[in-house]
């Protein structure tokens, strides 16, 4: 019943949408500050394939803030529409070409990932559609100019460091073993961190994608014969719970990390007993930081908040916002993203001039229990 | 280099552990290919859905507590419920895919687009699995088995890993032997009953000359089924060890080992039971000196290079092409 409530909801939002201010929406196009309603904010990312769990995640969180806003404003709702992109690099550019022909669409919480991030972003820039993303982590992203291109939380230059520092100084290992899946989000941080950690970086090994290898025995001997005492992983759950099984089945005995990729549930279902002990940092807020939050997302999903759902949520929320202040047509919201500075659900949210947030954190997080639970922040 | 030298047999047994996964998938390829002269495209379905055989069956029989004995025995219930269900799946893939073209003489391209078909009901099937059971307003009862499909399911069986015995420079553990031990068990039984027996000997008789047997009072269409169900065991019990060695298994599994294992027997010579099982060995060794030489990610890049070379010398694979005559 509730699905039938989750897919109904934006349906019936937009339909009463239309039949409420019909009347009203030719006015946006006139640009003098009349309200338009009917407009959309777009989910754009993995729903489904091998890394689905983390764009159910944001559009869940999005999805939230667009429930609320229209709760308050009943009069002229907005709904959220989703971009499947299964996260793949190839399928992006199709579905971003198809968004930005859609007029009502006034922003994408997205796109979700950094490499499909970099196949679809361009398009987005060239069409003014301004996007902000609640999860994609490559550094490269706000290097190119792209004027509608924001990022909601830390990028992998300030996460790559802090988990390259807990490795050395919360861990204290004099050798580590880091080894990547070679994707576009995977193989950048992992060489972040073999930067930072120098010469403790006892041996490394790039793996294939998600859905392309199965079996790292050779990985497990090489670290092994590394000598390594922590294993960094750059990469997304999937992998990695085979990776972790197959170390720990492998006599490796060392200390597991891997950065938000694979703060997942999914990593531990797939791993099992092989997760416990495992390290993953985060740009992310643990979710007991935002109790209200918290506490309404569970009413609605009838699970916690995962991660990235509460970045979605302070991303949706900017273009909500945008919109009651009417700055619906392209350059207006890019200004409003621009000054944009209000306390959102993770941190106080404010952009500079790249697009990238005014304000990061990095958390690591533990794998205690068959859980994954906050153990601190570094700083 | 000197990493690959220093951990000789390391490499070697836990490539050849993954080597045998692959060449009992390639048994399957061969054999069809053997008599049907088809390339069994859904071949790699019959062995993703025995793998969740093997992970339902022992979900519901609770298997993640047992310990010890009860380990063991779960173990073979494993095993059976994966051979019986690949062997009922390639069965029902031949009887609703391939006789129907094969009765009205269809031409092999047909065949082999049916097959590729078959392969993507297979696989989506299972990868939309949770729908049918909601019409009925049963998934959420059943949520352990049907719910996420599309998510990885773990094997529920929790073997400890107990180093047994030196090999040089690597200590064997029970999974390595147990892999290892049932694929060369399976193997040689394979080998024997197909050598040896009556049924076997009907399965070279039609792979040799068809009209010739048939004209000898073999029943072709029996044959036919016969190789279905003994590829589709194999497959199934590739699928136990595989789930012993990842321990996870999802609706898309079989693809990436379906395109090796393929590999596998074409290296071997395909049509040839012993090439495909020698196909899956030198795969799976070539990959892990692959991965030792020049990292992971070129495993595929060293593999299929010596594919090539291989071909280039013998272009009918290491053993030749042939399940009828000689070597099989």
């Amino acid at each position: 019943m509730r699905s039938v409530f989750k897919i109904g909801a934006p349906v019936v939002a937009a339909a009463l949408a239309l039949s409420a201010c019909g009347g009203t929406t030719n006015d946006a196009g006139s640009g003098s500050g009349g309200k338009a309603c009917d407009l959309k904010i777009g989910f754009f990312g993995a729903l489904t394939g091998d890394a689905a769990n983390l764009g159910i995640n944001i559009k869940n969180g999005a999805e939230l803030a667009v429930t609320q806003y229209n709760e308050k404003h009943a009069d002229c709702k907005v709904s959220l529409t989703s971009f499947d992109s299964q996260g793949d690099p190839s399928i992006a550019p199709g579905l971003a070409q198809k968004a930005v022909t859609d007029k009502k669409l006034v922003g994408i919480v997205g796109p979700a990932f950094s490499g499909e991030s970099k196949a679809a972003d361009p398009i987005f820039d060239k069409a003014g559609l301004n996007i902000i993303t609640a999860s994609a982590t490559n550094p490269a992203l706000s290097e190119n100019g792209w004027k509608t291109f924001h990022r909601i939380l830390g990028n992998d230059a300030t996460q790559g460091p802090a988990a390259a520092k807990y490795i050395k100084d919360v861990l204290k290992a004099q050798k580590v073993f880091v080894s990547d899946d070679t994707s576009e989000y995977g193989k950048g941080l992992a060489d972040i961190v073999k930067k930072d950690l120098g010469s403790a970086v006892a041996g490394s090994d790039e793996t294939a994608a998600d859905g392309k290898q199965d079996d790292f025995s050779p990985t497990v001997t090489k670290a092994k014969a590394s000598g390594a005492t922590v294993f960094f992983y750059g990469g997304y759950y999937s992998n990695a719970s085979k990776l972790v099984k197959q170390l720990k089945s492998g006599g490796f005995t060392g200390t597991f990390v891997a950065a938000d990729g694979v703060k997942d549930d999914g990593f531990i279902k797939g791993a099992g007993a092989a997760a416990e002990g495992a390290i993953v940092t985060c740009p992310c807020l643990p979710p007991d930081k935002a109790a209200e939050f918290s506490a309404a997302y569970k009413k609605a999903y009838n699970s916690d908040p995962a991660t990235y759902s509460a970045e979605a949520y302070d991303a949706a929320n900017v273009f909500l916002a945008g919109i009651a202040a009417g700055k619906t047509s392209s350059s207006d919201m890019n200004a409003f993203i621009g000054s944009y500075s209000a306390q959102g659900v993770t941190k106080n949210v404010k952009f500079d001039a790249k697009g990238e947030p005014s304000e990061v954190s990095v958390w690591a997080y533990k794998v205690s229990g068959g859980k994954i639970v906050p153990d601190q922040e570094i700083k | 280099m000197d990493l690959l030298l220093n951990h000789f047999w390391e490499f070697t047994i836990t490539g050849l552990a993954f080597g045998a996964v692959y060449a009992l998938i390639a048994l399957g390829y061969t054999l069809v290919y053997g008599v049907l002269r088809l390339i069994n495209f859904a071949h790699s379905e019959v062995f993703m859905w025995g793998s969740f055989a093997s992970v339902w069956v022992l979900t519901a029989l609770g298997a993640s507590k047992a310990s010890g004995v009860g380990v063991v025995g779960f173990l073979v219930i494993g095993f059976a419920a994966a051979m019986v269900t690949s062997a009922l799946v390639a069965l029902g893939l031949e009887f609703v895919a391939y006789r129907p073209l094969r009765k009205r003489n269809s031409p092999p391209l047909i065949a082999l687009i049916s097959a590729i078909g078959a392969s993507f009901v297979l696989s989506e099937a299972m990868g939309l699995r949770d729908k049918p059971f909601k019409w009925f307003g049963l998934d959420t009862d059943l949520a352990s088995y049907v719910g996420r499909p599309r998510e990885a399911s773990p094997l529920p069986l929790n073997i400890d890993t107990v180093r047994l015995f030196r090999v040089f420079d690597y200590r064997v553990s029970n999974i390595d032997l147990i892999v290892l031990g049932s694929a060369i068990v399976m193997m040689v039984i394979l080998d024997q009953f197909v050598k040896r027996s009556r049924l076997g000997r009907g399965i070279r008789a039609v792979a040799q000359d068809p009209e010739a047997a048939a004209l000898m009072g073999v029943n072709r269409d029996r044959v036919i089924r016969l190789t279905f169900v003994i590829g589709g065991a194999m497959a199934g019990a590739a699928a136990m060890m595989y789930l012993l060695k990842i321990g996870v298994t999802r609706y898309n599994a079989g693809f990436l080992l379906g395109v090796k294992a393929f590999t596998a027997a074409v290296l071997g010579g395909i049509g040839n039971l012993r090439g495909a099982l020698l196909g899956g060995f030198v795969l799976g060794v070539a990959e892990s000196y692959g991965s030792a030489i020049f990292g992971s990610n070129w495993k595929d890049v060293v593999a299929f290079t010596l594919l090539v070379i291989i071909l280039l010398f013998r272009p009918t694979g290491l053993l030749g092409e042939s399940l009828g005559k000689a070597r099989a």
